[in-house]
C-alpha cells in the first residue's frame, strides 16, 4: 500500500506491507532509530512518538494507519542543532542511566507538557505510566520533567548548555546520509518498494533485522 | 515480533464495512488496535483482512439524547475530555481515565474494549452497571442488546459476525443517582485484577430504590453481583451489602491472584464504591 507519512516536518511516499508497524518503518526505512522497539505487549513505552499531536505507541499502529499523518520523533524535537529543553532537562538531572527508555521518556513527558505546563509529581507519575525504566528507579526520570516544567514557566527556552549540539561528525565525507543545515541528519525523499526490498527475507522480520 | 501477513481496508462508510465484513468471514475489525495489534503481534491472532474502522468519524463522539450516547470509536482520552460526561456520568471519565497509560488512551476505543470483552477490561463492568445497551448494525440490519446480555464468556460477547457495534447508550438518570469504580490494579499491566462499578439510585422515601453492582476481573466475564445488590435494596447498610458482593459469581484463579483473594478483593472494592456512590445522593 502506497502511503505517504510526515515524519519531523518532512514528507516521504512509500509502498509498505499492511502489517509493517509504524515503528519499523519509521526505524528501518526511515532510518529514525531513536523511537525504541522494547517489548512485544505495547507496554514500555521505548516506540513512543506524537502522531497528529498526540503521544501514541508506534509499535501498536500500522504504517498504513499513519498514511497522511503528521509524526514527531525524538529525531524532531532538536532545533537549529540544540537540544529541546526536555532533553536538556534530562541530561541536566541525570534522567537516565542506559538511556534505552530515553526517547520515550522524552517523548511522554514533552506530551505531558503540552497539556499541562505545571504538573505534579504525582501527574507526572500517572503520564509516564506507558513508560517502563529498568534502570533509573524513576525518581531522576520524575526530577527532569519537573525541572523541565520549571524552565518552561520561567520562560527561558532551555539553554542550559549554551549552544549545546547532539555530537555529530562534521565533514561531509563522514556522513551516510546529507545533514540539513542544522545539524540533523537528512534522508533523501524516496519512493522505496517495500516487497522489492526486502523479498524472500525471514518471516518473522521482514526487515532482514531480528533482535526485538 | 511482526503480525503475519494480511490485506488492510480503510472503509469510509459503515455500509461499506459491512460488506467487507460479509465478504471476508474471516476478516477482523480494527478500531484502536490495542487489543488485536498486540495480539496479532505475538501470533494469537492472524486475521486474513483488517477492516480499519477509524475513517467512520460517525461512530465517534459523545452525544446527550436524555440520556447519553457515546459513538464506539469514541477513545478513552475523548471520553476523559468530554465536558457531557463530565457533568452527567463523571463515572465513565473517572473509569477512563484509569485505564492503561496516556497512549492506551490516546488509541483505544470503549467499543473495542466492549466487543473484545477481556476479562479484566475496566469498561464492561461500567457499562453493565449503569444498565447501558450496545447498538449493533449488521447484515440483517440494526439491533440493541443489553448490556446483561452482551457479555457471554472470556473474550465472546452476543455480536454475530459480521457485525459492527456502533453505539453504547446509557439510559437516563433521576437526579439522586450516584455511581463509582474502583479497581485494584495489576501492577504490571494496568488492567483489573478485578474492579468494581455500582450504581445507585434513591426514590423519594429516601430508600435505595435500584442499584446495580457489576463486577470485572474476578471471573470469565463482566458478571452482576446480585446478591449484594438485592441486599441494599432489602435495606440493609453499605457494610452488609458488600460482605454478600462475592457470592454467587463465578471466578477464576491464576499466578496474580487465587480465587478466594479475587473473592476478597470483590467484597472490599464493592464496600468502597458503594461508600463514594451513596455519598453522592444528595
Ligand atoms: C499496555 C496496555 C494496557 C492496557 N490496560 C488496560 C486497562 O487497564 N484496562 C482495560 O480495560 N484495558 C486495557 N487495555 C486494553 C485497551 O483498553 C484496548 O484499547 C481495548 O481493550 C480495545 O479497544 P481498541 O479500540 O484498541 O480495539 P481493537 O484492539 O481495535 O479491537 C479489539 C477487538 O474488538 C473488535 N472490535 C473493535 N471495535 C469493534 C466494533 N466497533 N464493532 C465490532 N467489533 C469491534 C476487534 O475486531 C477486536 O477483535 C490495555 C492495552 C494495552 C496495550
Ligand atoms: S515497543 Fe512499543 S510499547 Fe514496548
Ligand atoms: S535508562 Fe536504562 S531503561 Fe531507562
Amino acid at each position: 500500500m502506497e502511503i505517504s507519512v510526515t515524519v519531523n516536518g518532512k514528507t516521504y511516499r512509500h509502498n509498505v506491507p499492511p502489517r509493517l508497524l509504524l515503528v519499523h518503518y519509521l526505524r528501518e526505512q526511515l532510518n529514525l532509530t531513536g523511537a525504541h522497539v522494547g517489548c512485544d505487549t505495547s507496554q514500555c513505552g521505548a516506540c513512543v512518538v506524537d502522531v497528529n499531536a498526540q503521544s501514541v505507541k508506534s509499535c501498536t499502529m500500522l504504517a498504513v494507519q499513519a498514511d497522511g499523518a503528521q509524526v514527531t520523533t525524538i529525531e524532531g524535537l532538536a532545533t537549529n542543532g540544540a537540544y529541546h529543553p526536555m532533553q536538556e532537562s534530562f541530561w541536566e538531572m541525570h534522567g537516565l542511566q542506559c538511556g534505552f527508555c530515553t526517547p520515550g521518556m522524552i517523548m511522554s513527558a514533552t506530551a505531558l507538557l503540552q497539556r499541562n505546563s505545571n504538573p505534579t509529581d504525582a501527574e507526572i507519575r500517572h503520564a509516564l505510566e506507558g513508560n517502563l525504566c529498568r534502570c533509573t528507579g524513576y525518581e531522576n526520570i520524575v526530577k527532569a520533567v519537573r525541572h523541565a516544567a520549571q524552565q518552561g514557566r520561567a520562560g527561558s527556552n532551555g539553554s542550559m548548555h549554551q549552544g549545546a549540539k547532539p555530537e555529530v561528525p562534521e565533514s561531509a565525507e563522514e556522513l551516510e546520509h546529507p545533514r540539513r543545515d542544522d545539524g540533523v541528519p537528512e534522508k533523501p525523499e524516496t519512493v522505496g518498494d517495500w516487497e522489492g526490498e526486502n523479498a524472500g527475507v525471514d518471516e518473522t522480520t521482514p526487515m532482514g533485522q531480528g533482535g526485538m | 515480533m511482526y503480525p503475519s501477513d494480511f490485506e488492510y481496508a480503510a472503509p469510509t462508510t459503515v455500509q461499506e464495512a459491512l460488506e467487507l465484513l460479509r465478504q471476508n468471514p474471516e476478516a477482523k475489525v480494527l478500531a484502536g488496535g490495542h487489543s488485536l495489534l498486540p495480539a496479532m503481534r505475538i501470533r494469537l491472532m492472524s486475521p486474513p483482512l483488517l477492516v480499519d474502522i477509524g475513517k467512520l468519524s460517525e461512530l465517534k463522539g459523545v452525544r446527550a439524547d436524555g440520556g447519553v450516547a457515546i459513538g464506539a470509536l469514541t477513545t478513552y482520552h475523548d471520553l476523559e475530555a468530554s465536558s457531557e460526561l463530565a457533568q452527567r456520568l463523571p463515572v465513565l471519565v473517572e473509569c477512563a481515565s484509569n485505564v492503561g497509560d496516556p497512549q492506551v488512551r490516546n488509541r483505544g476505543t470503549i467499543g473495542g474494549s466492549i466487543a473484545h470483552a477481556d476479562p479484566a477490561a475496566d469498561m464492561p463492568a461500567v457499562v453493565l452497571a449503569l444498565g447501558a445497551e450496545m447498538k449493533v448494525v449488521g447484515p440483517n440490519g440494526e439491533r440493541t442488546i443489553s448490556a446483561d446480555d452482551f457479555f457471554v464468556d472470556m473474550l465472546q460477547t452476543a455480536l454475530e459476525p459480521g457485525e459492527l457495534l456502533t453505539e453504547i447508550t446509557v439510559p437516563p438518570m433521576p437526579e439522586q443517582m450516584g455511581a463509582a469504580y474502583e479497581k485494584f490494579k495489576h501492577p504490571a499491566s494496568g488492567y483489573a485484577i478485578v474492579g468494581v462499578a455500582v450504581m445507585v439510585h434513591r426514590g423519594a422515601d429516601g430508600n435505595v430504590s435500584d442499584c446495580r453492582i457489576a463486577v470485572t476481573g474476578a471471573g470469565p466475564r463482566a458478571q452482576r453481583a446480585r446478591a449484594a445488590e438485592d441486599a441494599l435494596k432489602s435495606g440493609m447498610d453499605v457494610a452488609e451489602a458488600a460482605a454478600r458482593a462475592s457470592d454467587g459469581l463465578e471466578y477464576i484463579g491464576d499466578i496474580s491472584a487465587s480465587e478466594e483473594y479475587r473473592a476478597n478483593l470483590v467484597r472490599v472494592l464493592t464496600k468502597r464504591a458503594l461508600t463514594r456512590a451513596m455519598e453522592q445522593l444528595r
